[in-house]
């Protein structure tokens, strides 16, 4: 039997059957190579989608504002005829900006529509015969409050009031003026009021008023009978010394006790309560040109000056080293070089709007000294201009014609130096670095300078990093090179055990159980870190000595178990002496001396608590890191130097660890890291306060602590949102880069091993 | 072998030493660590003996009664500036910190006491301490037992007698029958008066969605007006039954002495549980102790979380956990395929496994803001309005809630699932795929069959190391859908069963918030270490199943490798 007479087996590959299954296959084949490269490149792009997502919710945060003439329907509200009689002197809106109110110096009050000048409701005001209006002052646009002066030396306060009701489902706002301080005007002096200033508590009014030549006080109490409702109002009058000053404007500013009266150029301030009656307690030349406009920013703390030369300052009342008020210029903003013509005021932000000669509109935020906008808007001077009290809109008056602009300025209040520079706050004596997001009042300045968390995000990483890194890297040297390996197979994953404790556990520990304890025994803590490394060099000394029929027994690789009684021991020992110590050299409490003498504050949760338990947090990942490179470092190189009559800790500190030193930095990179990002041992185990102070027994405030503190109660898309989205995207960025950096050099690394 | 201390320093043995000493130094403070929270967290369910002392301080005389917690040492300087009188050359006193209990009378649960200022310390057997739903515990002399007005037994003394032990019989058998009324009045109100809520609420948000639409037929309307007069009608129905079980409940009460010899009316159905400490044998104890662990993982919280169990804590956990892994493995693992088997290696797949391998690092807070914003207020924001219009403006979807959370926290982890995936991937020899690719066999069916079967232990590693550290997480969840306190669990009874929108509770927040949000701190402290020791259990015995998997991997592909 040959092998040729037995024809190959005829197996048919290509069946129908077959077929169908092979191109069944194929297809399956393709789908899941579409599929998996679907899946997976989503996944991807879902992780990258959180890098720009943050950056998109960041990015509103730094575009400049635009302004646009206001659109209904698509179409651009065409200027209008201003309504009404007369020169304009006063213009406002209501909440909505749909309703308008124009006073004119006939004493015609006017509410329109903003849209299209149509009037909604108009009213004489009560002008006596043979009176005109001479002035008139806007007491606060917030709380829409004017006054006007007249010729026969009385003044008016009026309020405008809008109400919203809703018949039918749709809103209709009514608007209707309210009289304060009754319908009656006030008598403030015999000769026509062309200065005015007013201002009120709760339920004291002070009205200045008067000329050139004089001026007058007028102190009224208002008082409402809790029982009949009935508004009972008290006056009392003095006349004010005179000021020597040609007066132009005034603003009382809402304490009630310092009147700012701006002149051609210059500014007098007078304290109306000094001691011995009102006096002037400051002559300022406060512009090199003629001031143009004068007006009080929201809150009236600071006072704005415009001038003929395009320039506004800002300026408040500081206290100095005498602890006397001065009024101090602030900041400056250049609203170009034509003359201001009027100055708007936010209603609910430090900001403001200037108009110049040539109708170029700008707009300020005055913590963030930013000009959100500069634009011409206008051909030629425009009279006026008001803004909504949302910020929105804002009318604009030229040659008796009114026009609507919307304004997108939604984030004015920061900017690189609000958020990185020293800010000259209003109220405070210096610029300073501040976090202080919220407050009880409107009128409140938002401070957000990110400087003092990211300064204490970089003490706490720093004070853990001191102890993590220490304890780590020696740990990790000796588990690499020196330990036994049967010892090592044991104690690298316990100590990795560890990176996987929760975080919220470490940090309840700290603030509850640490924090107290370590304030019980704060010298036994100092004396921990003396005692406790002169114990294990002394025991190894001794070890030295023992004959070497005992010392044999125990192999060498195992001392670290040899020195779990020595350390234990040294720490109990260290721990007994602390209250003795305490007396002996500190009169009994070690924090109080030091608060005392060395004028050191001590918090119960300090940075040295954080610093413990994050340190406890950050040696795992530190620890496991430098010990695989370590360990990783070829045998031969060691080998060769102890052949050559090394000792093992000079091959170590020669040949190991340069080798291994970029995957320490590494380890370090990657160890800082996580202290940096690290959320619930902050907030559990310090105080949480914002402060600038290097001090190991102070807390501090970290961007991640902040974030989980505010963002819950901060309101979706406000700038505090948004500022808190930039806090994650700063540490996002910070994180990211530093691990990628240790990621490349340890790859480097791999490959010069590799070569080896 | 004599050596001189030079010599010995020049070898640079101090050295080796002083690294010896940190890894020591590091594992004590994990082994003390640990051992901290066990002792501290099982300590606390163990029944400690009742002290009653004369307490005599700047010669005012009282009784205290109560459990010595804890003690310090202060020293005798500050007391005498609080004018404590203190003997000449002491300088330092003990202190002890004491519950007191008694909160209703006292106002206060733990009072500090100079320890050398007791005397005549006594543990009587009598002594007996309840918890109860309100006010901490009690501790005293059960003296009188009444059964709506009338008295059914009482005892004056002290001391051990077959009068008082009937007495206590008969108390405790009281605590029984109201125990067991309030099962039934817990089963009326949670399941059938909340089932009736619930779907009353359906019924609310129905109509309004009709209205939305527009609809005018009335039919709609009248059947969802006669599901409601029927649901109606029933919870008349168990409001009645349950007003009766109430009388039922209220009907005992006891009267008990405390240390000022004060007579104190306690309801019995406040009570959950009373005991003699210092009356009971250690099987008593023993028996006593694993009530109390059982009550403290399978019950509700009490007294703003600072009594009782933490059961919805732990399910609101694991829950979360769950849905989380569900998401996150079949993305880790697709993604760690495609990376590794699909696409061109080169610079691009190089860029990203770096850029994966660092999000891992990412602070986990990064992600919540993330969470938070993208997911709550955009995605949720969004589909409140496509599909829950009628819920508006509440927040369906809009808000925190289960599924974000989990969704967040995948998000978190789903590069440590990569990257273990990935590792499993890598360790496969190419001879594997190539033998199974040269019989023929496509990509995908070599992927299906040979890689991923052997890859598998390595993506256990990596869901298991991802569900650890999702469960130890807080800080992302703080800002995506946990509440200290949620009224109900995220899956009951209710149509469709299992709410994703809800909020939930866990672990690791309770800790947080009845650390440090708790108003008492001190009652709640045990609580939270017997929480950390849970937590930290289940999170160790997950990684170390996790390494135990990653080893064995190990070993069983050692051989296949050249």
């Amino acid at each position: 039997m040959s092998i040729e007479n037995i024809s190959a087996p005829q197996i048919d590959f290509n069946t129908p059957a077959q077929l169908r299954m092979r191109k069944f296959r194929a297809l399956k084949d393709k789908l899941a190579s579409g599929g998996i490269a679907f899946g997976g490149i989503s996944v991807i792009v879902a992780i990258v989608l959180i890098f720009f997502y943050l950056l998109y919710e960041v990015m509103p945060l730094f575009q400049s504002a635009h302004v646009e003439p206001w659109q209904k329907n698509n179409q651009v509200v065409e200027s209008y005829a201003a309504p009404g009689t007369g020169k304009t002197l006063y213009l406002s809106m209501e909440e909505q900006a749909e309703i308008g109110i124009r006073v004119s110096d006939l004493g015609e009050v006017v509410f329109f529509n903003t849209l299209n000048g149509s009037v909604i409701k108009s009213e004489q005001l009560n002008v006596p015969a043979n009176v005109s209006i001479t002035t008139l002052s806007t007491i606060s646009d917030p709380l829409r409050q004017f006054a006007i002066g007249f010729s026969n030396g009385d003044a008016l306060v009026i309020q405008h009031n809008y109400t919203s009701t809703y018949p039918d489902g749709n809103r209709v706002i009514t608007p209707s003026l309210v009289y304060p301080l009754g319908e009656e005007p006030i008598h403030i002096g015999d000769k026509p009021l062309t200065l005015l200033g007013i201002s009120h508590g709760e339920e004291n009014w002070n009205l200045i008023g008067g000329d050139d030549t004089g001026l007058t006080q007028v102190k009224i109490s208002v008082e409402e009978n809790i029982m009949t409702g009935e508004v009972e109002i008290s006056s009392e009058s003095e006349a004010l010394p005179n000021f020597n000053i040609k007066a132009h404007k005034l603003l009382l500013l809402p304490d009630r006790r310092w009147l700012m009266i701006a002149g051609r150029s210059k500014l007098a301030v007078v304290d109306l309560k000094a001691e011995d009656g009102a006096q002037t307690t400051q002559v300022i030349e406060a512009t090199k040109g003629n001031i143009t406009d004068f007006q009080m920013l929201l809150g009236g703390n600071a006072v704005l000056i415009g001038d003929d030369l395009g320039n506004i300052s800002q300026w408040f009342l500081v206290r100095d080293e005498a602890t006397d008020w001065k009024l101090t210029k602030i900041r400056e903003f250049t609203g170009g070089t034509q003359p201001i013509v009027n100055l708007s005021i936010e209603h609910r932000r430090k900001g403001f709007a200037s108009l110049d000669t040539e109708g170029t509109l700008r707009l300020f935020n005055t913590t963030a000294e930013r000009n959100a906008l500069t634009e011409n808007i206008v051909d030629g001077t425009a009279d006026r201009l008001s803004y909504a009290p949302r910020s929105n809109a804002m009318l604009i008056e030229k040659d008796g014609r009114l026009s609507l602009w919307a304004i997108h300025n939604e984030h004015p209040d920061v900017s690189w130096s609000a958020l990185w520079d020293k800010v000259w706050y209003e109220g405070y004596e210096k610029p300073e670095y501040i976090w202080q997001s919220s407050a009880a009042n409107n009128d409140f300045e938002p401070k957000y300078s990110l400087v003092p968390l990211a300064f204490g995000t970089l003490k706490a990483a720093f004070y853990a990093m001191l102890l993590g890194t220490p304890l780590a890297l020696c740990g990790a040297i000796y588990t690499a090179y020196f330990m036994v390996p049967a010892l090592r197979r044991k104690v690298k994953p316990f100590i990795e055990l560890m990176e996987a404790l929760p975080t919220v556990i470490l940090g309840f520990l700290a603030g509850l159980w640490l924090a107290p304890f370590m304030e019980d025994k704060l010298a036994g803590i100092f004396i921990i870190l003396l005692v406790v490394p002169i114990a294990i060099v002394a025991f190894g000394f001794l070890w030295a000595q023992v004959p070497d029929r005992i010392r044999f027994l125990i192999p060498e690789g195992w001392d670290a178990v040899l020195l779990v009684p020595v350390v234990i021991l040294a720490t109990l020992f260290s721990l007994f002496v602390s209250d003795g110590i305490e007396s002996l050299l500190f009169g009994g409490d070690m924090r109080l001396w030091m608060s005392n003498e060395l004028d050191i504050p001590f918090d119960q949760r300090n940075a040295l608590v954080v610093g413990i338990a994050m340190g406890f947090a950050v040696i795992p990942t530190i620890f496991s890191i430098t010990e695989d490179a370590i360990f990783a470092v070829p045998k031969h190189l060691s080998y060769g130097s102890l052949a050559l009559g090394a000792t093992p800790w000079q091959t170590l500190t020669r040949v190991v660890l340069p080798t291994a030193s970029p995957g320490i930095f590494s380890a370090l990179m990657i160890g800082m890291g996580r202290a940096v990002g690290e959320t619930m041992i902050v907030l559990m185990a310090t105080g949480n306060t914002p402060i600038m102070d290097m001090n190991i027994f102070e807390g501090m405030r970290t961007l991640a602590a902040n974030i989980a503190v505010e963002m819950p109660e901060s309101e979706v898309g406000s700038t505090h949102y948004r500022i808190l989205f930039l806090a994650a995207f700063v540490l996002f960025m910070f994180t990211f880069v530093v691990n990628t950096l240790a990621e490349l050099v340890r790859q480097r690394l791999r490959k010069k091993y590799g070569s080896l | 072998m004599r050596i001189s201390f030079t010599e010995w320093t020049k070898s640079g043995s101090p050295w080796v030493w002083l690294n010896a000493g940190a890894v020591t130094i590091c594992v004590i403070m994990v082994v003390g660590l640990l051992s901290l929270i066990a002792v501290r967290g099982l300590g606390h369910f163990w029944p400690a003996d009742i002290l009653q002392a004369k307490y005599s301080l700047n010669d005012n005389h009282s009784l205290v009664i109560g459990e010595i917690v804890e003690s310090e040492q202060v020293p005798a300087e500050q007391l005498r500036d609080a004018g404590v009188i203190v003997p000449d050359g002491t300088k330092m006193m003990r202190r002890d910190l004491m519950k007191i209990g008694n909160r209703d009378v006292s106002g206060t649960d733990f009072t500090w006491v100079l320890d050398n200022s007791l005397s005549e310390r006594s543990y009587p057997q009598m002594l007996f301490a309840t918890e109860r739903r309100e006010w901490g515990n009690f501790y005293g002399y059960l003296r009188a037992l009444k059964e709506g007005d009338t008295l059914v037994g009482q005892y004056p003394g002290y001391d051990k007698t077959p009068e008082y032990m009937a007495l206590w019989t008969r108390f405790e058998a009281s605590i029984q029958r109201a125990l067991t009324i309030r099962k039934d009045i817990y089963q009326i109100e949670k399941h059938e008066i909340g089932a009736i809520n619930y779907e009353l609420e359906r019924l609310r948000l129905k109509q309004r969605s009709l209205q939305l639409q527009d609809v005018v037929d009335p039919a709609p309307y009248a059947s969802i007006e006669a599901r409601r007069n029927e649901l109606n009608a029933s919870y008349e129905g168990l409001q009645q039954s349950l007003i009766d079980l109430y009388t039922e409940i209220n009907r005992d009460s006891i009267v008990a002495e405390i240390s000022d010899g004060q007579q104190i009316d306690i309801a019995v159905a406040k009570i959950v549980r009373a005991f003699r400490p210092n009356d009971m044998s250690v099987p008593d104890k023993l028996v006593h102790y694993a009530g109390k662990i059982w009550e403290f993982v399978s019950d509700d919280p009490r007294e703003a979380n600072t009594e009782g169990g933490i059961f919805p804590a732990i399910f609101g956990t694991v829950m979360m956990v769950i849905l989380m892994s569900v998401l996150v493995t079949p993305f880790g693992v697709v993604a760690a395929v495609y990376l590794r088997e699909y696409a061109k290696q080169g610079f691009m797949t190089r860029l990203i496994r770096i850029a994966v391998n660092n999000l891992a690092g990412v602070p986990s807070i990064v992600y919540g803001v993330f969470g938070l914003g993208f997911f709550v207020y955009f995605l949720g924001g969004n589909i409140d309005q496509l599909f829950f219009p009628e819920a508006l403006p509440s927040p369906t979807f809009g808000t925190g809630g289960l599924m974000w959370a989990s969704i967040t926290l995948a998000l978190l982890t789903v590069p440590v699932v990569i990257v273990a995936t990935e590792e499993g991937l890598s360790r496969i020899p190419r001879a594997v795929r190539e033998g199974s690719l040269a019989l023929g066999a496509t990509k995908a069916e070599t992927l299906w069959k040979v890689v991923l079967p052997m890859a598998s232990p390595a993506m256990m590693t990596g869901v298991i190391l991802a569900i650890a550290r999702a469960a130890g997480e807080v800080a992302p969840l703080m800002l995506v859908g946990v509440v200290k306190l949620a009224p109900s669990l995220p899956l009951d009874a209710n149509y469709p069963f299992l709410h994703l929108d809800q909020k939930f509770m866990h672990l690791g927040f309770h800790i947080y918030d009845v650390g440090f949000q708790s108003p008492n701190v001190e009652a709640a402290r045990p609580l939270v270490y017997a929480t950390a020791l849970l937590l930290v259990a289940v999170i160790a015995l997950l990684n170390i199943s996790a390494v135990q998997i990653r080893n064995h991997l190990r070993e069983k592909y050692k051989s296949l490798e050249m």
